[in-house]
């Protein structure tokens, strides 16, 4: 049962080595799920039968070809899977049994990987909690009473409990980076443009990207150097080449400059996570790095820049549920009105229709240019704020949430939610890459620093978390579980 | 009070890309529902629309051959509204940077020429198709995605049948790029019409009603006159015109409303993330430019010029490209451009016109029709005969020339064989050269008649005629 | 700055084709007014002359070629259609 708590590096070796059979493995991680998931509520879909069936396949081809050959996967429910339900953990998607792989599904299974199932999220990946789910409530495997973050909480909880060796989520907002924070694992939110959105069930069109979740950083840069690269089948997908991150993790930090923005350790940040933060950016210092601080106005706006575009963009994506061609469909229609307006309002969250109602404010004529355009004008500016300071440094240091993980129903704290939005959306504001990467523990809760870089300059990020986490090794530290206390 | 007349229109044009503007599902009609399509064509979670190039170069095509000027720089936006044929619950289209700004279309209405002048041209998707049933409906969106442009006239017509004649000359223009079958009755051009009234001397518009529905030019012509109607028996009752959408019903030929316009028409535009922007250069323009044929203004002015064919021949041969190239190709086989021209308009036309077909379903070749209008200028075939070398030409093709021959259908000339035939008609009809004689001049024809019925048809009338006169004479 | 009322969570629950009851609109007229004080903050920034950025990543004339590819067979998309006849979605009529 120790095999769940290895990386995947370690994992591929097995199987490469003919030390495991990718049956085995999948028979473990298969295991490790039936003991903690009742705790830890991870999944929406575990496709069992399917994991089995094709680690079958793949123990008796021809040869072992795949950069993740044989490795469980977890993917986020809001990544469409073909013949799999994905569900975006809404009613409205319940049934919903796409026809098609979204393409970083079909690069994940050319490389071999072995995908366990769906994992939770907030419903159609909006919050920070993934309590706005329809599905489940999943737990944070460090302290079940706490939430896992959001919106990959499934995905992070999923990593952390040992359930599955990676996981794919998506980041609009910060979503793959708090929870990996929330839940002790790397998380990185790739360049917009760097990894496919075919398949990505669309939240935010000019934020949404797919990012790795992972134990350490080195399993981060396998899984991102296997799903990126063009597609297409997205325009938005970037032609630049795609390194081989996992070949040149090894860097020298010596004259490394670094940024920290003074904006990123205001108001409503945790003071306990502000020091381990600080402490991390020392460490960084005592490995060669110089540190400065510096100043990115408009990032102080983060928050009301995302609630006016990103909502505005996903009333706009979330029009096409509406029971006609496909989804949930009111059983008490009784006009065609009524099948819009009754679906819509019976299979949606809160969450959800408030910012699809905002949103839709938002786009309204009366607000579209004073508000939006506005919005859209703020975000270039801060754009053009973030490109001058990254022309001066290698990259911009923070915290990747205000705080460490809550308890569930916990009251938002106004400052500590405008401070998360602070930290979180500047890197897809700016459509920048950002990975958060753990740095230690407070009341036993991991805590997560965060790391910006250039466009398309995901390999720094990655040279400098690896050489952090060699220092550091939080990974060696798990989550102890019930059921999965003998891991 | 006398009042004036106000309409624009909003035309859309589908055009006939082999696939859809944003997926790679095929454009056509006709095909069993719910088979062209694709998964971004549903609407799935997780598509994404992917730009036909194809469809940027027809749209452009149609911009600069209707005198529009070409945005450089074009972004597609997302308009929204719900209904069963729009699964995405927006349609994509360009709001904001439409392909074409400004253009003109110039018409002529009973001889008076006139400029109507084009606001925009714009790029965007068409939606499904709703059947109507009892209770439900069934949609099919084999449609959905099919590239269209739509043409906005500024409120420049005047009448109804400035605007028929606006219609048919941009069906012309459009069909002659190539770009569209431009069918009606397929759905491939259709029609709104922006209608309001003024009395004359009011420089501002007053409030105008949409009009929906309009299946054919002479419904829009139709429609378009019982709206205005309409419009001046509520102004003269006192009442006011309020903005609204109508419905032209073709069976009892009234118009109906079908909602009152409001906020609700709030789309709320945003430019679609999903979306590259679209950046068009001079090269790109000029390499499309090229591509367009001589356009009907060009044609019809070359045919008065070069082949002193009347103003009026000269448009009716240009309003379809098929007919106008035929015509060309005629006369570059060596028929005389005006006969030519008289058989297309003529006997051509009628043949279409009764089998209900067009020119590219029959057997005529212009190299065939070229040959028959030869033989009738060299005086080969006479008029008459032509008519039955024309049908069959038009039903079985072949080479006029050989079926004259093999017909035996060459017209007698030779003054020796016409004599014997005049002589026996002469012989035989005594009594006819009596009533000649006491000035009854129908006896010629009759005279005539039986030349040609004892040559088969075949006999030169006009010489038969000089040798009848000749020989009556004599007697 | 005015109040977010139903009538106001009304007029655009309209446009997002939202059922709401009256005790879902009260609390969302609350929120919604908390989203516009919020977001008010927005139209403090000096934004003269900056275009509005639309896209993270600038990208110009990504287009396909005109060829027919990847269609979607009928039956399997009518399986995730809630009700349909003769191979067409159906839908209630309006009224």
């Amino acid at each position: 049962m120790s095999l769940m708590k290895k990386s995947v590096i370690e994992l591929q070796s097995l199987i490469q080595n003919k030390e495991v059979s990718v049956k085995e493995l999948t028979e473990a991680a298969l295991a490790q799920t039936e003991s903690v998931e009742e705790e830890v509520q991870a999944f929406i879909t575990v496709t069992k039968e399917e994991a089995l069936t094709r680690a079958e396949e793949l123990d008796n081809a021809d040869s072992k070809e795949g950069a993740l050959f044989g490795i469980p996967a977890g993917i986020k429910d809001n990544i469409v899977t073909k013949d799999i339900t994905t569900t975006c953990a809404s009613k409205m998607l319940e049934n919903f049994v796409p026809v098609y792989d979204a393409t970083v599904v079909t690069k994940l299974n050319e490389a071999g990987a072995v995908s366990l199932g769906k994992l939770n999220l907030d419903e159609f990946a909006m919050g920070s909690t993934t309590e706005t789910s329809a599905m489940k409530q999943t737990r944070n495997p460090w302290n079940t009473a706490k939430v896992p973050g959001g919106s990959s909480g499934g995905s992070a909880a999923a990593v952390a409990a040992n359930e599955v060796a990676f996981a794919l989520g998506t980041d609009t907002g910060g979503s793959v980076r708090q929870p990996a924070a929330f839940c002790g694992i790397v998380g990185m939110k790739p360049t917009y443009g760097r990894v496919s959105r075919l398949g990505l069930v669309a939240f935010a069109s000019s934020f949404d990207q797919i990012g790795p979740m992972t134990k350490t950083v080195a399993d981060n840069a396998l899984v991102l150097q296997t799903i990126a690269g063009e597609d297409r089948y997205d325009t938005t997908s970037a032609t630049e080449e795609v390194p081989n991150y996992v070949a040149q993790l090894e860097g020298n930090l010596k004259g490394l400059k670094i940024a920290m923005p003074k904006e990123f350790f205001g108001e409503g940040l945790d003071p306990q996570v502000k020091e381990k933060v600080e402490e991390a950016i020392k460490q960084l210092e005592a490995l060669g790095a110089t540190v400065d601080e510096v100043s990115i106005p408009h990032v102080v706006y983060g928050a009301e820049m995302y609630a006016v575009i990103a909502y505005a963009e996903a009333s706009s994506n979330l029009a096409r549920y509406d029971g006609i061609h496909f989804g949930y469909r009111s059983p008490n229609a009784k006009n065609l009105d009524e099948v819009y307006t009754m679906s819509r309002a019976e299979a949606f969250g809160p969450e959800v229709k408030k910012r699809i109602l905002f949103g839709t404010y938002a786009l309204s004529a009366e607000h579209h240019d004073p508000l939006f355009v506005q919005a859209q004008k703020v975000r270039a500016r801060m754009t053009e704020d973030v490109q001058n300071v990254l022309n001066e440094y290698d990259i911009i240091v923070g915290p990747s949430a205000a705080s460490v993980a809550y308890d569930f129903k916990a009251q938002a704290d106004p400052a500590r939610s405008r401070m998360d939005d602070i930290l979180a959306t500047p890197a897809n504001l700016a459509g920048i890459p950002a990975l958060s990467v753990p740095c230690g523990f407070v009341d036993g809760l991991p805590v997560g620093l965060q790391l910006m870089g250039k466009h398309f300059d995901e390999l720094t990020l990655y040279q400098v978390a690896h050489a952090y986490e060699q220092t550091t090794k939080f990974y060696e530290q798990q989550p102890q579980l019930a059921g999965g206390a003998n891991a | 009070m006398n009042f004036e007349t106000i309409v624009g229109l909003e035309v859309h044009v589908e055009l006939k890309t082999d696939t859809k503007i944003f997926s790679p599902a095929p454009a056509h009609f006709g095909a069993e529902p719910n088979t062209n399509i694709n998964i971004t064509d549903l609407a799935y979670p997780g598509v994404l629309p992917v730009l036909n190039t194809r469809a940027i170069d027809y749209g452009m095509k149609a911009a600069l051959a209707l005198n529009c000027e070409i945005s450089r720089e074009q972004h597609f936006d997302r308009k929204h509204y719900f209904y069963p044929d729009n699964p995405k619950a927006y349609q994509i289209t360009q709001d904001e940077r439409p392909i074409g700004v400004g253009g003109y279309v110039d018409i002529e209405v009973d001889g008076v020429k006139k400029r109507i002048r084009l606001h925009h041209i714009h790029l965007e998707e068409d939606a499904g198709k709703l059947t109507h049933g009892p209770g439900y409906s069934l949609v099919d969106l084999n449609r959905q995605g099919t590239p269209l442009i739509e043409i906005v006239t500024e409120a420049d017509i005047r009448s109804a049948d400035e605007a028929y004649a606006f219609l048919e000359k941009l069906k012309a223009i459009i069909q002659y790029t190539g770009v569209s079958d431009v069918r009606m009755e397929e759905g491939s051009l259709r029609c709104d019409a922006n209608i309001s009234i003024r009395p004359y001397g009011q420089e501002g518009f007053n409030t105008k009603t949409e009009l929906k529905n309009l299946n054919s030019f002479n419904f829009v012509r139709r429609g378009i006159e019982r709206e205005v109607q309409r419009q001046i028996e509520v102004v003269t009752a006192g009442g006011e015109i309020q903005s609204e959408t109508r419905r032209y019903d073709e069976a009892t030929g009234e118009t109906t409303l079908m909602r009152i316009k409001g906020s609700a028409d709030d789309y709320r535009f945003i430019n679609d993330p999903d979306l590259a922007e679209v950046h068009v250069d001079e090269e790109w323009i000029e390499r499309v430019r090229a591509e367009i044929p001589e356009l009907p203004d060009a044609r019809q002015q070359r045919y008065v010029e070069e082949y002193d064919l009347p103003a009026y021949d000269a448009m009716v041969l240009t309003l379809t490209k098929e007919m106008s190239d035929f015509f060309d190709a005629t006369v570059k086989a060596g028929a005389d451009p005006k006969l030519a021209s008289n058989w297309l308009m003529g006997d051509v036309s009628a043949y279409l016109n009764k089998e209900q077909i067009e020119l590219h379903d029959t057997k005529l070749t212009p190299e065939n029709l070229a040959s028959m209008v030869k033989l009738i200028s060299d005086g080969t075939i006479s008029s008459k005969i032509a008519k039955k070398v024309f049908q069959e030409l038009v039903t079985n093709g072949g080479d006029a020339n050989k079926i004259v021959k093999e017909k035996g259908m060459i017209q007698i000339s030779d003054p020796e064989q016409l004599l014997a035939f005049v002589t026996e008609a002469l012989d035989n009809n005594e009594q006819s050269i009596i009533d000649f004689k006491e000035g009854k001049n129908r006896a010629v024809g009759f005279l005539v008649g039986q030349v040609m019925k004892l040559s088969k048809g075949q006999a030169n009338p006009q010489l038969v005629n000089k040798i009848l006169m000749e020989e009556i004479q004599k007697r | 700055m005015s109040n977010f009322t139903k009538e106001d969570v009304q007029y655009f629950a309209d446009f997002a084709r939202l059922a709401l009851t009256e005790e879902e609109k009260a609390a969302y007229a609350e929120q919604l007014q908390q989203m516009v004080e919020l977001t008010a903050k927005l139209k403090d920034v000096n934004t003269e002359g900056v275009a509005p950025m639309t896209h993270p990543l600038h990208r110009v004339n990504v287009l396909r070629e005109d060829k027919p590819a990847d269609l979607l067979d009928r039956e399997e998309m009518l399986k995730n259609v809630p009700e349909h006849e003769d191979g067409m979605i159906q839908v209630p009529n309006t009224f």
